[in-house]
Order: C-alpha cells, then sequence, then structure tokens
C-alpha cells in the first residue's frame, strides 16, 4: 500500500471527535480496508445518521450522505439499489442502529442487501451527552437511568444472524489491523455484513479499558466459521469479549444480484455509474 | 445541585411541604420539568433530542431524588415514546414528554392518534429546524407541522410561560368539555438555554388548581372499555372529527376561564392572545415565542420616536383566537405577520391565518404584509424590524396588488452564504 493511497481518501475537514475517542480508530481502518480493497474514493459511498459516529462521512474523501437518525440502512439500500456498482458502507452508532432504526437492519439481513454496515458501538448516546443505550448494561448509570440500566441491553449479533445475516462480525477499534481486516473481508462478501465496532466514549462512557482486558480474536483461538449453531455459540461468551468474523455465508444471492436478473440487470441510475468508450471520448471533446 | 434549584426543601405532590415559592432563575428546559413536576406528573416517557433532553434529565434526576413522584422511563424513539404516553394517558395516568424537531416528526403519525384517542398528554416542543439541511437552532415549521393534528398549541415567549402554560395546558386539556392533548411550545436555544426569573407556585396551590388527573374511561375491571375503534365510514367518521373541532373550539372559553382562576391564585394571566401598546397603535406586527421580546423592544423604540407602533403576540395557536385576532387587529393601518417558518412554494404559515380572521371585518387593515424570517434560528435584528415598520408607514408598493413578502436576509449575509458553500464545495 502506498501513502498516496491513503491520501486519495483523507477529508478536508478535520474530525470534532473528543481526543481519545474510538471513533478516530474506525475511521483510519475504514480507509486502510478501503485502499487495501484497492478501492477508489468515486467507487464509494459512505452513509450514516444522526451522532457522534454518524458524523464519519465527513472525514472521508468518497461519496458521502448524512442522514437522519435511524436511518443510515435505508439510505444505502436506495444508493445501492440505483447504483448497484458503488460500494455502499453505513457508519453510524448503537443508538442509531440498534434502537431507533434497528427494524430496517433486521430486514436489511433478511434481503441480504449488499451494504456493508459498521456500528460504532460505545453502549451509550454521545452525541446527545450520555443517556442509555440499547447496548447498555443491566446496571449502568447515565443521566436517563440515574439508578442503574434496569433493562437487558440488546444482542444484536445473534439477532442479526437469526435474522438471516450472512456476514456477522464484531472488531474493536483498539485492534486496528484486526478492523480493517474484517472491513476487507465485508467489503468482499457478497450481501449484508454487520460489523459491531467496540468504540469506547471516552466522555460519556468510557470502556477501554474494560474491552481491551476482556476481548479477544476467535481465530486466534482456532475459531473456523462453519455453522450458525457455531456462531450463536462464539458470539455467546459472559466471561469476555470475542471478535472475529462469527458467521459468513456466501451462498445466498444478494438482494441486489436478484433485482438485476429481474430487470434485466439495468440499474435505475445505470447512466450515472457507466461510461461507455465513446460517450467519455465526446465528454473529453466537449470539455477539451 | 441542580442549576436553578432552590437550595432547601422540595416538592412533593401528595403531602407535600410547600415550603418553596418564590422566584429563581432558571432555563426554560428547567422551567418545563418544574412542570412537568408542579403537575404531578405520573408517566414521563421520554427521548433524548438536543434542545429538549435537558428536561428529561433533570426529570431523571428528580425522580431518583425522590423529589418527584412519577416514573420516567427512555423508550427506544419518539415514536414508541408518543405511542405510550397516549395509551398510558388513556390508562389513567397524567403522562407528560418532550421532544423537538426531528423527534416530533418521526412521532407525528401518533399525534394525530393521540387526539383521537381523546387522551389528553401535555407533550413540550423545544423547536429546532428541521433536516435538511441539518441544524439544531430553532424555527417553527416543527411544531406547525403538527398544527393540524388535534392538539392544542400554546407558544411561549418566556421562561415563566413555558411553566405557567404546562399548568394551564393541563387543566384545558384534562377539562371534560375537551379532553384533547396539548403542546406547549419554546425556543430551543433562545429560551431553552437561557436563564430568566421565575416565579414558582406553591405546590399546595398548584394542586386546588390543578387535581389529580380524573380519567373519564379509566381502566377497572367493573367497567371494561376499548378504543381505537374501526370506523369504516365517512359518516362516523366525520361525526368522530367535528366532535374533535368542536372540543378544541371549546377550549378556548376553558382556557379564559382556567386562566383568570390562574390569575386570582398567582398573580399572572394569560389570554390567547397579547396586546403590546397596541391601544392606539396604527402600526401593529403579529409575532409568537422568544423573537417576540426583540419585536417588543423595537416598538418601544419607536413609540419613544412617535410612531404608533404595536405588537400583537399570539399564546395559543389551536384553538386559534380568530376574535382576539379580528379585535385587536382591526381599524389598524397596517399590519405585519412574522412567521419564523416557511411552507416552501407558499410563504409564512401564519399569514393566512390572520387574514382569515380579517377578512369579514369592515374596517379590516388594507394592507397586511407577510414576513419570514429567523429560519434556523437566524438572528432577528432590530434594524431588520424597525425595516418591517418603515414598510407598513410606506404603505403597499403595489396597492391594492397582493404585498411582496419580505425575507428577512440581507444580500450581504446571502453573498456570504455563498461564499461559504462554494468554498465547501471546493469553489473558489
Ligand atoms: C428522530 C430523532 N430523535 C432523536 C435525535 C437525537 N439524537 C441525535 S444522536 C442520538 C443518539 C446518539 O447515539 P448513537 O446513535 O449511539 O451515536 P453516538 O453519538 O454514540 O456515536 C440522538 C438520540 C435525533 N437526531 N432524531
Ligand atoms: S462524546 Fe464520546 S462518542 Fe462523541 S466524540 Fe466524544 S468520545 Fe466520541
Ligand atoms: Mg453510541
Amino acid at each position: 500500500m502506498r501513502l498516496s493511497d491513503l491520501k486519495e481518501f483523507e477529508s478536508d475537514t478535520r474530525p470534532d471527535w473528543c481526543p481519545g475517542c474510538g471513533d478516530f480508530g474506525v475511521l483510519a481502518a475504514l480507509k486502510d480496508a478501503l485502499v487495501k480493497s484497492g478501492k477508489k474514493p468515486h467507487e464509494v459511498a459512505v452513509v450514516s445518521g444522526i451522532g457522534c459516529s454518524s458524523n464519519l462521512p465527513g472525514y472521508i474523501r468518497t461519496y458521502g450522505f448524512h442522514g437522519l437518525h435511524g436511518r443510515p440502512v435505508p439510505v444505502a439500500v436506495g444508493i445501492k439499489n440505483a447504483n448497484p456498482s458503488l460500494t455502499v458502507i453505513a457508519t453510524a452508532g448503537d443508538g442509531d442502529e440498534y434502537g431507533i432504526g434497528f427494524n430496517h437492519v433486521v430486514h436489511a439481513a433478511r434481503r441480504n442487501d449488499d451494504i456493508k454496515l459498521i456500528v460504532m458501538n460505545n453502549e451509550i448516546y454521545g452525541l446527545t451527552t450520555g443517556q442509555l443505550s440499547p447496548t447498555s448494561k443491566l446496571g449502568q448509570k447515565t443521566k436517563t437511568s440515574p439508578d442503574g440500566s434496569i433493562i437487558y441491553p440488546l444482542q444484536p449479533l445473534p439477532t442479526i444472524l437469526g435474522a438471516g445475516g450472512t456476514f456477522i462480525a464484531r472488531t474493536f477499534s483498539g485492534d486496528p489491523k484486526h478492523m480493517s481486516w474484517v472491513i476487507q473481508e465485508a467489503i468482499k462478501h457478497r450481501g449484508f455484513a454487520l460489523i459491531d465496532a467496540i468504540s469506547p466514549c471516552v466522555t460519556w462512557y468510557n470502556i477501554y479499558d474494560e474491552v481491551k482486558k476482556l476481548f479477544y480474536r476467535i481465530e486466534d483461538r482456532g475459531y473456523k466459521i462453519t455453522d450458525q449453531q457455531a456462531a450463536f455459540n462464539a458470539m455467546n461468551d459472559p466471561q469476555g469479549i470475542p471478535t472475529g468474523i462469527f458467521y459468513r455465508t456466501e451462498e445466498k444471492q444478494s438482494f441486489q444480484e436478484k433485482l438485476a436478473e429481474i430487470n434485466g440487470g439495468k440499474a435505475p441510475a445505470e447512466s450515472v455509474q457507466t461510461l461507455d468508450r465513446n460517450v467519455a471520448l465526446q465528454l473529453i471533446q466537449e470539455f477539451a | 445541585m441542580l442549576q436553578g434549584m432552590p437550595s432547601q426543601g422540595y416538592y412533593t405532590r401528595k403531602g407535600g411541604e410547600g415550603v418553596l415559592s418564590g422566584s429563581t432563575l432558571m432555563t426554560g428546559n428547567l422551567a418545563a420539568a418544574w412542570g412537568a413536576r408542579l403537575a404531578g406528573v405520573d408517566y414521563v416517557p421520554a427521548y433524548p433530542i438536543t434542545p429538549q433532553t435537558e428536561i428529561i434529565e433533570t426529570i431523571a434526576k428528580w425522580v431518583r431524588l425522590g423529589q418527584m413522584k412519577g416514573k420516567l422511563v427512555q423508550m427506544d424513539s419518539e415514536h414508541s415514546m408518543l405511542t405510550a404516553a397516549g395509551s398510558a394517558s388513556l390508562s389513567g395516568a397524567r403522562v407528560f414528554t418532550a421532544t423537538s424537531s426531528q423527534g416530533l416528526l418521526y412521532g407525528l403519525e401518533m399525534l394525530y392518534n393521540i387526539s383521537g384517542w381523546r387522551a389528553p398528554i401535555l407533550l413540550v416542543n423545544v423547536s429546532r429546524g428541521l433536516a435538511a439541511p441539518i441544524t439544531l437552532e430553532p424555527d417553527h415549521n416543527d411544531v406547525l407541522a403538527a398544527r393540524d393534528s388535534g392538539f392544542l398549541q400554546f407558544h411561549a415567549e418566556t421562561c415563566q410561560e413555558v411553566l405557567d402554560l404546562i399548568l394551564l395546558g393541563y387543566r384545558v386539556a384534562e377539562d371534560r368539555s375537551v379532553l384533547l392533548p396539548a403542546i406547549v411550545n419554546l425556543d430551543g436555544f433562545y429560551l431553552s438555554f437561557t436563564r430568566e426569573k421565575v416565579e414558582l407556585p406553591k405546590m399546595d396551590t398548584v394542586s386546588t388548581f390543578l387535581p389529580e388527573y380524573d380519567p373519564p374511561a379509566p381502566l377497572r375491571a367493573t367497567k371494561p372499555v376499548s378504543h381505537g375503534a374501526t370506523v369504516l365510514s365517512g359518516n362516523l367518521y366525520s361525526y368522530f372529527r367535528y366532535r374533535m373541532h368542536a372540543a378544541s373550539l371549546e377550549a378556548s372559553e376553558v382556557f379564559r376561564k382556567a386562566s383568570a382562576e390562574y390569575g386570582g391564585l398567582f398573580g399572572r394571566e394569560y389570554e390567547a392572545t397579547e396586546g403590546y401598546m397596541l391601544q392606539d397603535a396604527e402600526y401593529v406586527i403579529v409575532m409568537s415565542n422568544s423573537f417576540t421580546t426583540i419585536g417588543k423592544q423595537v416598538v418601544a423604540k419607536l413609540r419613544e420616536r412617535g410612531v404608533a407602533a404595536g405588537l400583537l403576540k399570539l399564546r395559543m395557536l389551536r384553538p386559534f383566537p380568530f376574535d382576539d385576532v379580528a379585535k385587536s387587529l382591526a381599524g389598524r393601518r397596517a399590519v405585519a405577520v412574522f412567521d419564523q417558518n416557511l411552507s416552501p412554494g407558499f410563504g409564512g404559515i401564519l399569514y393566512p391565518e390572520i387574514l382569515a380572521s380579517l377578512y369579514h371585518k369592515k374596517n379590516r387593515p388594507q394592507f397586511v404584509l407577510p414576513v419570514v424570517g429567523g429560519l434556523g434560528g437566524k438572528q432577528l435584528t432590530v434594524q431588520e424590524l424597525e425595516r418591517v415598520f418603515e414598510s407598513l408607514r410606506n404603505g403597499p408598493p403595489t396597492f391594492p396588488d397582493r404585498p411582496d413578502p419580505m425575507y428577512l436576509m440581507r444580500e450581504d449575509e446571502f453573498d456570504r452564504a455563498k461564499r461559504n458553500i462554494a468554498i465547501a464545495s471546493g469553489g473558489g
């Protein structure tokens, strides 16, 4: 990899995340993964919702879309359906994707939409300054649960596995190489990928030390991706925080592949995407 | 210690000490939380959103400290928050909730349900401009999107009004002849985060003014009821919709009476509209919410210069105070309607409502100028309002044609915005 490749994804805007925020690690890993996947900025769309994490599309030089709280997945799906040749990546928070917009995630998994969802999970609402999130722990004290949360946290990975997810992974912003690798694999994957990216909020709920102590790579423990049952077991570790690709199947067609079969392969916004040689030459002449 | 919280003792709803009252500095958000606390609400389904979040966080804290009896529950979205608010109210609880902007719009589907259920919840909206583009500062497109939902609407200019209108709002909403939910609106930032002196009423007195909620059809084993009926008939549907409309119109009188009682108890009486230097005014501007304060300042200044300026503030927007507006504006030379909202392709939303109030008046003003400004919290300046009054005094340039609307943005501001956008998109 050349540094100049990485530079191509550099945006003019500097992140305004708090110093030490896990989201810096996710941004770096995403850029690294895009370069290593041989992607160019114009081949990628990064979309988001609302949250600290959702500011990410502004900090990377690709097509970008800052949507509404909870809605990154339908935004990504719309772009992908209209432009199937784009690599579409949704980056958002746990509040966004596991809370107010979780229904979309379930249906994207079920349809096997060819989009990659990176959920920057910090177990808190960061942008609104520290309220209960769907992944907040039992007993976690937040501004809206001052007595400690009395709700069991959502288990997004087994839930999406159960919903028919075809690529399900977890990684940690404190393990950048691993995160980049997981994202690269997700980009290669044929269909919907859910990446639960643990990305601590150092300001409102700092879990860095805890995660550092408890996380491990399942690959290091000889885990082999086989069936859903094995994946369920590997995800479920009350003592530690397993990271890695728990489940992956390339056997299911993506929704967009099926869609292409139905309408003869012509994508709705195809003209924007593909330039035939003659048209390109014409354009060059026109602007020369 | 919470910002602006009195330092000794606290209120409890039942058998409370009631030791505290008097004035204290607090933000609009804190005043809203106090409104809920003094109303002795039972249930607060919540979901955070800037600039509203401080309200629910304050309530969460009070509940934890035992200073408030109700239950606060954070939900997974505004949609479920409002749904739970409505159903809890139907089952007999006094319900409070709050949101802003996108949150209100996400829950909008439920607003029509809640009013149709005739569930008298109170919803505080802290105004914030709607996406896209994304912003945090206020205008009234959010709350006016709920204009036709059946919710009563009260708009506050000051932190004091926020508190008082919540208590009055419950009283009117729960009245058996009304039974409709209510929104109390305050501006994000300009009011939500601005501290003003607020007079806290005594808990005991509030309890006499606003006794515990007496629901018309609570869940009782002896008397099961079912809500949310399907009618599938234009006739029945129309019947229910007209009943709602009649109930909302009825709320005008209920509000007037309740307000008189409130005035007697607490020394502050509110009307659906408020006039400022109106009496002999020839040129009047109609405003609502926090920018009204700037409007009053300009009117006072013009008066010093001998201009017969005046201001009419809209406090209650639903039911719409046709008669008050007509009475206040008929006979004036010229009127400006300041709309802090924009209906693209039409203009300001309140302008036609003012015109409708005046149309059948013999002595209606010849010139009603539509003014749009303050979008996304854009500062409203004294100079701009002076220009508005100048236009009123000069009369309509093309009379009797329809007056050109004034959109408040100076040319240099427009150019600056264009320059910023050019830079951001990589241009010069
Ligand atoms: C409909 C709607 N409701 C509420 C909000 C307010 N809001 C903005 S971000 C956010 C949650 C942020 O948490 P998360 O998604 O976990 O992202 P983080 O900031 O932690 O990265 C909320 C509730 C909103 N923007 N829109
Ligand atoms: S508040 Fe938390 S999530 Fe947001 S930028 Fe700061 S550290 Fe990151
Ligand atoms: Mg979060």
